[in-house]
């Protein structure tokens, strides 16, 4: 069976800064890869480019035997990736249950026959409603997403990823400013999505969230690959063990 | 409230709700008194010139609107903010100076003949595009349209082709500019270039924004007192102009969002909160 992802070579460069240095990695059929490396390793540029935000500079990039490296946004999206970001973008004018909703693909992919959606009102609404209770969020479902506290805010980001039926999910630092409880919710959350998922990748700092979820870990520095393996290999490596002195040392241990 | 004014003011509210309906996908549109003018003159034309009959007429006007609108929102609508206004804005130079070296149609001159309209025809249209309008807006493309105008990005990583969905409104929304515009000829039995300055370009959107942008009850607020004001206050004379627009300035400064600036939620889960 293919790679669910397939990422060859690829670069990417601001001006003459090179944010992604020709990397490659490969993500398995229901695997997590983890992904880690200091401020500005490029692990952001890299999912950008997997999920249509940026254009590579050069390489190129596969969801399973598909090439996808040129496709615009919303053809990816079409085609399975779905995402986070690093700092939260919900529809923050939309209720929670409407901004699941509003990620149903029988209307994102067809949008002017949305208008004639009227039948279907009761079923999506329970369809959403299944994922909005799948992350906990059923007692906010009628609250305006840009009131949700920051937890909520997190998991309704992934409730929304995944009414798109993704085949691939990519979370951008979700553990970022969460207490230790928090965590531990948020690491159980992310176990039950992998249900629904051909595969994860998942970019983090906290070195708690990584091993409890990565199956393999790639570190990431200046752009480029630094090392590859299982999480205690990897965070064990002097060079990763270098390149986070003094940055976010503590979580290392 | 005269008869005049009450036509006028039903065919404001329904230029009002063409600039609301390009706006539901972010863009504002300084286009729609060319679209207005376009429909104008084609229907003008078809009625007038060519023995057409008018609703015939004002589905053609409405339909060409829609493919000018269409084609000239392509380039357009690939700038966003502040160059999409000015490049709206020159459509509606264009349009203007267009009409006016056209001699087929009267040039600078303007043209008539055109058959009239009645209560009837202009508050039937505001009520069947009212009715699309109120279901549009308890919809599935009401969030599409949402989700647009709040993060293009995160629309487009979620399925939502966002170029399409815009192109799509801003041609519905030239569409029934366009319808108005024909209505507004008819009414006046007369149109002429000067009638589709930009400063009619730049009411339709202040129709949207002072009474909000986020329903569409505000258009219709706006379009109503916008039109029915001038003539309210017509007894101080001279200084009509200034203090129209000092009201207009105060009532921005303090509701900001327009006088109406819900937005009505599309879907509720129908379960009790107990956060
Ligand atoms: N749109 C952009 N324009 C210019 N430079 C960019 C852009 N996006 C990223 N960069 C640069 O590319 C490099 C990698 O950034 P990136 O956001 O991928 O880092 P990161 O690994 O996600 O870091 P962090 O852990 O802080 O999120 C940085 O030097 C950043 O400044
Ligand atoms: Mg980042």
């Amino acid at each position: 069976m293919s790679s669910v992802l397939s990422v060859d070579g690829v670069t990417k460069t601001f001006g003459g800064l090179v944010a992604v240095d020709s990397l490659s990695l490969t993500v398995e059929p229901g695997e997590a890869l983890g992904i880690l490396g200091p401020n500005g390793a490029g692990k952001t540029a890299l999912i950008n480019m997997v999920s249509g935000f940026y254009r590579p500079t050069a390489g190129t990039i596969r969801l399973f035997d598909r090439e996808i490296t040129d496709l615009s946004l919303h053809q990816i999206g079409r085609l399975g990736i779905a995402r986070t970001f690093q700092n939260i973008r919900l529809f923050r004018r939309m209720t929670v249950l409407e901004n699941v909703m509003t990620a149903n693909p029988r209307y994102t992919r067809k949008p002017l026959r949305a208008f004639f959606g009227f039948g279907g009102r009761r079923h999506d609404i329970d369809e959403a409603m299944a994922l909005v209770e799948f992350m906990g969020l059923a007692d906010r479902a009628d609250r305006i997403a840009g009131s949700l506290p920051y937890g909520d805010a997190r998991r309704l980001e992934m409730a929304r990823a995944l009414a798109t039926g993704p085949r691939l999910l990519l979370l951008d630092e979700p553990g970022a400013g969460m207490n230790e409880e928090e965590t531990e919710r948020l690491i159980a959350d992310i176990h039950k999505c992998r249900e629904r998922l051909a595969a994860i990748v998942l970019i983090e700092h906290d070195m708690t969230m990584i091993r409890k979820i990565a199956d393999r870990v790639v570190a990431m520095n200046y752009g480029r690959k630094m090392a590859e393996g299982r999480p205690t290999e990897v965070l064990s490596h002097p060079e990763v063990k270098r390149a986070y002195l003094g940055t976010t040392e503590g979580e290392l241990v | 409230m005269s008869l005049d004014l009450a036509l006028f003011t039903g065919i404001n509210i329904l230029l009002a709700w063409s600039v609301y309906l390009i706006l539901l996908t972010g863009t504002l549109s300084f286009a729609n008194g060319a679209f207005m003018a376009l429909g104008a003159y084609v229907s003008g034309v078809l009625t007038a010139k060519f023995g057409i009959g008018y609703m015939p007429a004002m589905a053609m006007a409405a339909a060409a609107s829609a493919v000018i609108g269409v084609l000239t929102g392509y380039p357009a609508l690939r700038t966003r903010g502040i160059y999409l206004i000015l490049v709206t804005l020159a459509i509606t130079f264009f349009v203007q100076t267009a009409i006016e070296n056209t001699k087929f149609v009267g040039g600078v001159q303007g043209m008539g003949g055109m058959m009239g309209t009645s209560f009837e025809i202009v508050y039937g249209s505001v009520i069947v595009v009212g009715a699309l309008i109120w279901l549009l807006s308890r919809s599935p493309l009401q969030r599409v349209l949402d989700a647009v105008r709040e993060d293009e990005h995160v629309a487009g990583a979620i399925g939502i082709n966002v170029v399409y969905v815009r192109l799509a409104l801003f041609g519905i929304g030239a569409a029934l500019a366009a319808y108005a515009g024909g209505l507004y000829a008819h009414h006046m039995f007369f149109v002429a270039p000067d009638h589709f300055t930009i400063i009619v370009s730049v009411f339709i959107v202040l129709y949207v924004i002072m009474g909000g942008v986020n329903n569409m009850w505000g258009s219709v607020v706006g379009a109503v007192i916008l039109t029915v004001l001038p003539e309210a206050i017509r007894f101080i004379g001279e200084w009509r102009q200034g203090v129209f627009g000092l009201l207009i300035v105060i009532l921005l400064l303090f509701r900001r969002d327009g006088i109406l600036p819900f937005r009505s939620v599309t879907a509720r889960s129908g379960r009790k909160a107990d956060a």
